[in-house]
């Protein structure tokens, strides 16, 4: 042991606490028990994010012998401190403030997107504000709503807490964001006030999942599906991504980490969809061609094959493609060609199954639940579309099922039951891990090992794979070959490993790039996890607890897919497979135009 | 806002990155090369920011955030003769607003605005460390002490 941590003891509404030196007030009261009430504090400790610009004031707290109210989340606690969290004096501050902060803020929240699930409506709420006296001097913003494929900004809700900022910059180091203008017309916002689409937006949602108001949104794609549902001439069909099921409960009062795989789909099927499918089944297939490529480009390289490009990217995440698009388009050749699973998914339900129970692909209409605001952007490129027939056509989020299915009066809680529909519901465990950091290449190790040693695996589980870490690595041994592999969640720290795959320090086989913080169980579609990193962990836990149930658990295995290899494809990575599983990148950099 | 070219003659991409490597394309010194930019460009334009964020890795939605923070920056040209008022305490309270909102009137322009015909621009700062001569007018380099609202038709006469 080293020496001996440094602590600080003092009172907090007259509770005893020590505390190491260098923690905030706001932390120590919570170790209590005290939840001191905020607007723009933001804390995932798993995750090593944090947002604290002492800006809402709502945190303040009485601290004896200072003269001024202290912001608690950014006040350090000191020894001998003696706190109070909730005097008159407090209590009017909090007041005072919040109707401040609503002054200048529109109060159509009957008709706001986040109506329900506002903090700031909440907040409201729980300090009794029932007048806006200072309304009548604040001057509104003049700013128009902005929609992009994914996001929707309406910067007259903005209240400055920039917890959207601090994802954007320093999590994702995406730097779309940042607080613009002074006064009445500060706001977050794209460079030039410049729509998002015009941003280096990779939309993966992160700003959304932390905004406390309305501001940050998601377009809303459920009218479209309602109306494709109630089309006597359409085939509507579902896939639901893997961390779906592993959060959706929680919008239903459940608590986090339980699976509602079974409810979910009887959800599904009683809201109308044809077929109700699983995204795992566009999972298997997915490591079908990325393991097959990754065993090609390793294979090549061990043979002395100096023009092959490793390590093999993933590329299932349309936020981490969007990204390297924008930041990276020198590597462009460097991730896998393979599409998302849901693209996949989406190609092969436009061809194989469309054939199978003949309906034409413009009457077949495939929609996707993701955690996901990025894969709204993704079904709309333009190279997943045929003769403009969207490959997938509509993408809903987690939060936009979970109202869909209330509007239906569905008590999801007392729902039995129900299995997905054959043949593209059937799925492994390898498919379900799809959903959380480090379950991509977990599930692609589990295929290439056995596909490159010919040998049958004595351990399915990759532990040395999965965790909370930002940049983790590991090496697999595949029969005497070891193999190096990286994993990165979150876009900052995938820029990390980019770096040194630029100056070709990078000594990986393959890398993992998930961009949300945690996988996709952190999606910006996902219900609030309201900065509780143990909400995140639970939902891994789940994840894995579905795959240790699956009686298959490697992709290779899944009877369907062997089939439809036989039946249709040949084999991973045929010219058919290429042409329907496969993509390419595009360099999305700006570009200085010299005028002549 | 629909999006912006980045399109500049290639001796003002060299001076920006002139700018940028004298002070080692370092993030730190952001506000020292928006500064020394806008010293020879007269102002900051799009263009010119998307090129210090290339030079500087520094997000250009931050770079903006920097220039529509500070007053002292502008993404509006100057006019031939920048004309800027004195809003410093001493001077407000010898009436520099009622000499501010003469100029508004006497141009037709408003704070931050440029003339159609490049001429004059109207800005106002906070204390050029003149405070026995206020209210202080700034006019290029010349300065105007004991402005009173009277005056501004002779000074903008001056210039034309």
């Amino acid at each position: 042991m080293g020496k001996m941590m440094e602590t600080v003891r003092l009172t907090i509404d007259n509770k005893e606490i020590e505390v190491p030196k260098g923690t905030t007030i706001y932390k120590a009261a919570k170790q209590l028990g005290i939840e001191i009430p905020t607007l723009c504090y933001l804390h995932l400790d798993d995750l090593n994010i944090e947002n604290k610009p002492g800006g809402c004031r709502i945190c303040v707290a009485e601290v004896q012998g200072r003269r001024n109210l202290a912001p608690t989340c950014s006040t350090n606690c000191e020894n001998g401190m003696v706190v109070k969290t909730h005097t008159t004096r407090v209590l009017n501050a909090r007041r005072t403030v919040m109707e401040f902060i609503l002054s200048d803020h529109p109060t159509d929240c009957l008709v706001c997107p986040k109506s329900g699930t506002c903090e700031l409506q909440n907040m409201a709420h729980l300090l009794g504000i029932r007048e806006i006296p200072g309304a009548e001097y604040a001057e509104m913003s003049k700013y128009k709503p902005d929609t992009s494929p994914s996001i929707i900004r309406d910067l007259d809700k903005c209240i400055m807490c920039r917890r959207c900022e601090m994802m954007c910059n320093d999590v994702q180091t995406v730097g779309a964001l940042s607080a613009v203008n002074r006064g009445f017309m500060a706001a977050v916002a794209p460079a030039f006030e410049q729509n998002l689409e015009h941003s280096t937006c990779t939309y993966c949602g992160q700003c959304v999942a932390v905004c406390p108001t309305g501001a940050l949104t998601e377009v809303d794609h459920t009218p479209e599906v309602l109306r494709a549902l109630a089309d006597p001439t359409k085939t509507v069909i579902v896939q639901t991504a893997p961390a779906v099921r592993a959060a959706l409960g929680e919008a239903f009062g459940m608590a986090p980490g339980t699976l509602v795989t079974g409810k979910m789909v009887a959800a599904l099927r009683a809201l109308g969809f044809d077929y109700v499918f699983d995204t795992d089944f566009g999972a298997d297939l997915t490591i079908m061609e990325e393991g097959t490529e990754l065993l090609d480009r390793i294979k090549r390289h061990l043979s002395g094959d100096t023009t092959v490009r490793l390590p093999l990217l993933t590329s299932c995440c349309p936020g981490w493609v969007n990204f390297f698009e924008e930041y990276f388009p020198d590597l462009k050749d460097v991730p896998s060609s393979a599409k998302s699973p849901q693209q996949m998914f989406g190609a092969i339900a436009k061809s194989y199954f469309a054939e199978k129970i003949k309906v034409d692909r413009e009457n077949l209409v495939v929609v996707s639940i993701m955690p996901c605001l990025a894969k709204k952007y993704e079904c709309q490129r333009e190279e997943f579309s045929v003769n403009g027939n969207r490959d997938v056509d509509y993408s809903i989020s987690t939060r936009e099922l979970a109202a869909f299915i209330k509007q239906a009066n569905l008590d999801l809680n007392n729902l039995e039951d129900e299995e997905f529909d054959a043949p593209l519901g059937e799925s492994t465990g390898a498919g379900v891990i799809f959903g959380a950091t480090g379950g991509v290449i977990e599930a692609a190790c589990r295929t290439a090992y056995e596909m490159y040693t010919g040998k049958k695996l004595d351990r399915i589980d990759f532990t040395e794979l999965r965790g909370l870490e930002g940049v983790r690595s590991a090496t697999i041994d595949f029969d005497g070959l070891p193999l190096n592999i990286g994993i990165a969640h979150g876009l900052g720290n995938a820029r990390k490993l980019l770096d040194d795959v630029r100056s070709g320090k990078s000594q990986f086989h393959a890398i993992e790039v998930m961009a949300c913080p945690g996988g996709c169980i952190g999606g910006g579609g996902q219900p609030a996890h309201h900065g509780n990193s143990e909400i995140i962990k639970a939902r891994a836990a789940a994840i894995y607890r579905e795959d240790s149930k699956k009686p298959l658990r490697k992709s290779h295995e899944n009877p369907f897919i062997i089939k439809l290899y036989e039946e249709y494809l040949g084999h991973p990575n045929s010219e058919k497979a290429h042409h329907l599983l496969h993509t390419r990148y595009f360099d999305k950099k700006k570009k200085v135009i010299v005028k002549q | 806002m629909s999006s912006i070219k980045i399109e500049l003659r290639q001796e003002d991409v060299n001076k920006i990155k002139e700018i940028c490597t004298s002070f080692n394309n370092d993030p730190q010194e952001l506000i020292n090369i928006l500064h020394s930019c806008q010293e020879h460009f007269g102002y900051l334009p799009a263009e010119v920011q998307e090129v210090i964020s290339s030079e500087t890795d520094v997000p250009v939605a931050q770079i903006y955030g920097v220039v529509t923070f500070y007053s002292f920056f502008t993404m509006t040209p100057k006019g031939k003769h920048p004309i800027s008022i004195c809003m410093g305490t001493a001077c407000y309270v010898r009436g520099a607003e009622k000499v501010l909102e003469e100029f508004k009137k006497e141009l037709n322009l408003q704070v931050g605005q440029t003339t159609k015909d490049g001429k004059f621009s109207l800005s106002n700062l906070r204390c050029v460390g003149a405070c026995g001569l206020a209210p202080v007018v700034l006019i290029g380099d010349k300065t105007y002490g004991r402005v009173a609202p009277d005056d501004v038709k002779k000074i903008i006469k001056e210039y034309e």
